[in-house]
């Protein structure tokens, strides 16, 4: 078996596909914000050019538009990348599967342009860019020193399994995140998202709190966890603030820089908590060995 | 393999297609309308406004200078003009039911939309289905036009400085929807599509008179950007004029 070894280019290039995503899901949530959505008629030009007058929402749309051609062509390299120095196949699939999503995700902004907005495709838009956004904070990990080095596994403890517990919560954001999106693209009520926010907020704590109590001995497994539950409150501070701007401007003639710049936070902010989420499943995975045979055995013997 | 790729295609296309069709040919084969100018009589009211008329906010048009160099004073938003004489103005009024199903001929004028100093001119007006729309751009700046229609097909489109102007028309009543530009958020203007040429929007003295009306019973329907919808009955006697008012207020 061949043995994987550190590439710290790799990792760095990752980490900085990682950061650029989230800054063009920044530039996204500025585009619809911004009500820019349509500022540029065409694609995948932009009036016909490559680069036009930057000017009014042209700058944000566009400009969306650039960072997003960045976001592919750095997608490509990792691939490519992986392709020649990534011993272990699956983490090549997940270069493949990252390109794919990119890919797609253009293919979705292209056309949520060119049909107007319909908010199936706008909302389809958004949910993948959060899920584009985990996939390369996911390779940022599974290419890092600290994940090929191994972990020092602990055992799961039967009584208070996590292992799959974990999982609910990046599914749990997901479905907030998509609920929030529907809602942005004036699909469904804020109210549904709304309504969704204590329910995401208990599962990323129930899940927190497991590990906090019982798998604390773990550092890494604390780290993570306390740090979904730093950003989780903050999301949920920003989804109030973030309400009570659109509230307040609600006969606003344009978008006002308050609302703009808590909706955007809101976004951005989401992004890293459906990030963090999937990065603590991971960790979990990873840390926790699952005892279930063990568990069954000791239950058999206690039994008879 | 091909099979799903195919299907898939096709339900994407059917999907992303399935927005506002064409008038049904029936429609195109009603009797053409003919009014009895013996007989035929008229509409006439004010749109009312009680209570403090909403201060506007000025239009932040700092994001493109050349938008702002066109103001000599701060441009404030048209979403709620009150009239000195405490009415309404751009207040779309139309005769919403009651005339006898006919086709009836739009002028051969086309209505006109501005856009000048990156607003919009006019801010709410009427216009017949089939009746031409004449777009032009006098701004020295880009503009975008999107019709958010719903009934009728939306479409996007750019207009540089100084480009020919869009003609454009709309083949289903639609009252009313709004025209906006991505590039200028603030830039809103609403446009209500009649089958019919009973409509008018109040302007300075927020009144309004529909002329050349067929005697009948008639439903009148107002309309406000911010305020919504109003109706009332009249009827208009064989060379009578009928006055309705509508009341809307803060």
């Amino acid at each position: 078996m061949e043995v994987n070894r550190y590439h710290p280019g790799l990792h760095h290039w990752s980490i900085l596909l990682a950061f650029c995503t989230l800054l063009l899901v920044v530039a996204g949530g500025l585009v619809t914000s911004r009500d820019a959505g349509l500022s540029v008629p065409d694609w995948p030009l932009s009036y016909g050019k490559l680069m036009p007058p930057m000017e009014g929402g042209v700058l944000y749309e566009h400009g969306h538009r650039m960072v997003a051609t960045t976001v592919g062509l750095f997608t490509i390299v990792s691939m490519v990348w992986l392709f020649r120095v990534e011993k272990r196949r699956w983490m090549r699939w997940l270069g493949v599967i990252a390109l794919l999503a990119v890919i797609a995700q253009g293919v979705l902004g292209g056309l949520t342009v060119l049909y107007l907005l319909p908010w199936w495709i706008s909302s389809s838009h958004a949910c993948l860019a959060q899920l584009f956004f985990s996939t390369t904070v996911a390779m940022a990990i599974f290419t890092s020193r600290w994940w090929l080095d191994g972990a020092d596994t602990v055992q799961e403890d039967p009584q208070f399994p996590i292992r799959g517990l974990s999982l609910a919560a990046p599914l749990c954001v997901l479905g907030q995140l998509a609920l929030g999106a529907a809602a942005r693209h004036k699909a469904i009520g804020t109210i549904y998202h709304i309504c969704g926010a204590p329910i995401v907020t208990g599962v990323v704590l129930w899940v927190s709190l497991r590990i906090l109590l019982h798998y604390a001995h773990s550092r890494e497994l604390r780290v993570g966890a306390l740090t979904l539950v730093g950003i989780t409150f903050s999301q949920v501070f920003l989804g109030i603030a973030a309400y009570m701007s659109r509230i307040a401007y609600a006969d606003a003639v344009q978008p006002m820089p308050v609302m703009v710049a808590f909706t955007v936070l809101h976004v951005a902010v989401g992004a890293l908590t459906m990030a963090g989420s999937v990065a603590l499943a991971i960790l979990v995975r990873r840390n926790l060995t699952p005892n279930a045979r063990e568990f069954s055995t000791a239950r058999i013997a206690a039994l008879s | 393999m091909k099979q799903p790729l195919v299907l898939l295609s096709a339900l994407l296309l059917a999907a992303c297609g399935s927005g506002p069709q064409p008038k049904a040919e029936s429609d195109v084969a009603l009797p053409a309308a003919h009014v009895d100018p013996a007989t035929a009589g008229s509409i006439s009211g004010r749109i009312l406004f009680k209570g403090d008329a909403p201060a506007m906010p000025v239009i932040d048009m700092s994001s493109n200078p050349q938008c702002e160099r066109q103001h000599h004073t701060p441009q404030k938003a048209e979403t709620v003009i009150v009239n000195s004489n405490g009415t309404l103005k751009n207040v779309f009024v139309w005769i919403k039911s009651g005339l006898a199903p006919a086709r009836w001929t739009p002028p051969s004028t086309p209505a006109r939309l501005d856009q000048h100093g990156c607003v919009y001119e006019p801010h709410v007006q009427g216009i017949m289905e089939g009746q031409d729309l004449d777009i032009v751009n006098s701004d020295p700046v880009n503009h975008n036009v999107h019709a958010e229609c719903e009934k009728n097909a939306p479409w996007n489109e750019s207009q540089p400085p100084r480009a020919e102007h869009k003609f454009k028309k709309f083949s289903t009543e639609e009252v009313m929807f709004p025209v906006t530009c991505s590039v200028h958020p603030w830039m809103r203007a609403y446009i209500g599509v009649s089958s019919h040429p009973f409509f008018a929007v109040t302007g300075d003295d927020g009144a309004f008179t529909l002329k050349g009306v067929p005697p009948g019973t008639y439903t009148i329907e107002a309309v406000h950007e911010k305020y919504g919808r109003k109706e009332g009955t009249l009827t208009v006697a064989p060379s009578g004029t009928a006055n309705i008012e509508f009341t809307y207020g803060s």
